[in-house]
């Protein structure tokens, strides 16, 4: 098998497979099903991530979103499992529905027209192709993006704060 | 030594399969994604949809990395690839914490008012 | 000769050889799965005064037996047998779906539950990274492969929990709930300690954590082997990462799951027949493979001991230590196997020894303790990691050691600062009031010794 098919069958097997997920989320009706379609969605995107090279970006993909905040859905939506409303049973023929999708088509198509599609011949070119590796990833957070790591961790510690709060908190 | 890494599957996508399609991919699940937070009453599910959107543009952000445009020098492609993945951790750890603290949020909700249908919030309506 | 095959598949069929490597991988986590089993239950009737299984497997031959030297004997195989019965028995057992489960939940959760299990094992290296084991192990030599064994191990909340969602019994939901709860509280101190081994090798590929480790001991010893558990960061990380690996396959006495005096079985109750099965062979292939990590990432891998048998031979000239260092070459997967084995049997002393933990125990231990433990453990690792840098060996190890003094001094002024961490016994100044006298008078009390009122 040639290496030019080998890469298009697993990039169009692994899109089908996030697009079928992405579709679970929006119209699976129980909770715990949409959100084990988004953890297939996710567990997919890690594999793309592979695909481009992204080897760190990747597994922190299906560690940080399938492995830890996927399973903190799960957690709650076992916790409020009687407690979650019904959706509607004549969901396609809901107001919201038909203007969402169609508001989608149109934001779609002119994103589509006007971005991607001038996009699909004009790039490629020759670089160094160990910008996925971890060793890369942390020379450029330690040098270049130190201020944005550092924000990042700030914002994480007042996530950790602020979410222990709203639990200790006596309504 | 091992040669199951030098396998064309890592990294040499760029010859085989066009931007747009990367692009397209990611396209298809924000508008998904953005569906969903349009049409769905579960709190929690919308809250899926948001993550979906994320994921998304994070999709993007390493398909432009990984396809360095020809009219770039080779030296600044191998900085815009590094931009794109730091914007992509940033996303992540703030998609981390919009999670702790929004699921937080659902949870006080939920045990104020035993109900956590989005179109019942409306305490805030003017 | 199989070894030339193998060299041509590499330059000839890679995918083909990465197929072979996975189905050696799998097969051979799936043969040890029984015979693991029977060594859990017989180990375990030993240690605690009882028989265990011993009767299956016991053939008698007849007395007109064409080999003389076995007619009319008995060949016990001291009921090895037995876990190949019990799965025979539960596959013809009637498989049952109670009602109103949420059913292709309930059949996707043992498959899902398994395939961590399985999955963990592709970046472990069983044999040394030169020669035929290079080409044969590890399935994919990756980067990211410490990473990739704690991303993969955190996936498997995912199938307890699904299988005590859709069993819509509320005892397999609590024991669910349990799991998750109890998997993201000890992942992060199983990440945090091995962030600190991998600080200290400076890679995340598991063949260059198993090279650092055949290095010279403390970077000052060149005949023995730097691993990991010799090493004082790497004993406390070591430890942590014991803990935290018992907490995620669990087992005794992280069972919480499971507890099967509060919640029956737990997430498994509403399972019967080959999908329980399937459950209890996840478990044991997850203990098995999760002992292989361990004995990756801190028992040297695949050596059989902490000596550099080159170096001796390069010392002394002794031949005996080059015929060691080619056992060591040729039985690597062997000594692998048996490391992998004696955590096994870790998992099952421990089970015998210690009796189950509270559910705030639990908590408890992995947030207080574990987790503050093993972020100062990596501060420890950085400052080595820089005084090695900057002053040598020595500068690396006065730094560490400096290191863990202060801290240890801060945990004692942490104690006793905060009431509820102070020691029991201590004695302590207590102001009482007397009524009768109406001052305040000052009384020494003696906790240990204490006195009716």
């Amino acid at each position: 098998m040639s290496s030019t098919l080998l890469n298009q069958v697993a990039f169009y097997l692994l899109s089908a497979i996030a697009i079928l997920g992405a579709l679970g989320v929006v119209f699976l009706k129980s909770p715990v099903r949409a959100a084990l379609a988004l953890v297939a969605n996710f567990f997919t995107l890690g594999l793309i991530y592979f695909m481009l090279g992204n080897q760190m970006i990747g597994i922190s993909q299906i560690m940080v979103y399938a492995g830890a905040i996927m399973v903190l859905f799960l957690f709650v939506i076992m916790i409020l499992k009687d407690q979650t409303p019904e959706e509607d049973k004549s969901l396609f023929q809901d107001r919201r529905f038909i203007f969402g999708l169609l508001s989608a088509i149109v934001i779609c198509g002119l994103i589509w027209a006007l971005v991607i599609n001038p996009t699909m011949q004009s790039f490629g070119g020759e670089m160094d192709r160990s910008y996925g590796s971890p060793q890369a990833i942390g020379r450029s957070f330690f040098t270049t993006y130190v201020w944005p790591f550092e924000i990042i961790s700030i914002l994480l510690l007042v996530g950790i704060v602020g979410s222990i709060m709203l639990a200790k908190r006596k309504f | 030594m091992n040669t199951f890494l030098n396998l064309p599957l890592a990294g040499a996508v760029y010859e085989d399969i066009p931007l747009g399609h990367f692009l397209t991919l990611s396209l298809a699940m924000f508008a998904l994604g953005s569906i969903g937070v349009l049409i769905r009453k579960n709190p929690v599910i919308v809250f899926m949809c948001i993550e979906l959107m994320l994921n998304a543009v994070n999709l993007s952000f390493l398909a432009f990395a990984a396809y360095p445009n020809s009219h770039v020098q080779a030296n600044n492609a191998f900085e815009s690839a590094m931009a794109g993945q730091a914007m992509v951790i940033v996303v992540m750890a703030i998609a981390a914490a919009e999670v702790a603290v929004g699921l937080g949020i659902i949870m006080a909700i939920f045990r104020y008012r035993n109900n956590v249908d989005v179109d019942d919030m409306n305490t805030m309506r003017g | 000769m199989v070894a030339e095959w193998f060299f041509q598949l590499n330059e000839n069929n890679p995918l083909l050889l990465g197929l072979i490597r996975v189905i050696f991988v799998v097969g051979a986590v799936l043969a040890l799965v029984p015979p693991l089993i029977w060594w859990e239950r017989r180990l375990l009737s030993w240690m605690q005064d009882r028989i265990g299984p011993n009767r299956s497997g016991t053939i008698t031959f007849p007395d007109n037996f064409p080999l003389k030297g076995l007619a009319g004997k008995k060949v016990r195989t001291f009921g090895l047998i037995q876990p190949l019965l019990d799965g025979v028995k539960l596959f013809f057992k009637e498989d049952i779906t109670p009602s109103d489960v949420d059913r292709k939940l309930y059949f996707i959760a043992p498959a899902i539950a398994l395939f961590p299990a399985f999955a963990l094992g592709a970046t472990l290296p069983w044999g040394p990274s030169t020669g035929l084991y290079g080409i044969l192990t590890p399935i994919a030599d990756v980067e990211i492969g410490v990473l990739y064994v704690l991303a993969i191990s955190s996936l498997g909340a995912y199938g307890l929990v699904l299988a005590g969602y859709a069993s819509n019994n509320k005892y397999s939901l609590m024991g669910g709930l349990r799991a998750s709860a109890q998997l993201i509280s000890y992942e992060l101190a199983m990440a945090m300690s091995v962030a600190a081994i991998v600080m200290a090798v400076g890679s995340m590929k598991l063949t260059n954590v198993v090279a650092i480790q055949e290095g010279p001991l403390w970077g000052a010893v060149p005949w023995a082997q730097n691993w990991f558990i010799l090493t004082p960061f790497g004993f406390i990380s070591a430890v942590i990462f014991l803990i935290a690996l018992v907490a995620e396959t669990n087992r005794a006495p992280f069972d919480l799951p499971e507890a099967e005096n509060e919640l029956i079985a737990g997430y498994h109750t509403e399972y019967s027949s080959m999908k329980f099965a399937v459950f209890f062979m996840g478990e044991y292939a997850a203990m098995f493979v999760f002992s292989g990590v361990f004995a990756t990432l801190f028992l040297g891998g695949y050596n059989i001991l902490p000596v550099n048998w080159m170096a001796l031979h390069d010392a002394t000239g002794a031949g005996i230590f080059k015929f060691l260092s080619n056992a060591n070459y040729w039985l690597a997967p062997l000594v692998f196997l048996g490391k992998c084995f004696g955590g096994i049997t870790f998992f099952i002393w421990l089970r015998a020894t210690l009796p189950r933990l509270r559910y705030d125990q639990l908590m408890n231990l992995g947030w207080k303790s574990l987790l503050p433990l093993s972020v100062a453990n990596f501060i420890v690792v950085g400052l080595w990691v820089i005084g090695t840098e900057l002053y040598g060996v020595a500068g690396g190890w006065a730094a560490a050691i400096g290191a863990m003094v202060i801290g240890y001094i801060i945990y004692l002024n942490i104690l006793t600062v905060s009431k509820k961490g102070a020691p029991a016994t201590t004695k302590r100044t207590v102001t009482m009031v007397n009524p009768e006298a109406g001052r305040r008078s000052v009384a020494m009390v003696d906790p240990s010794t204490p006195k009716s009122p």
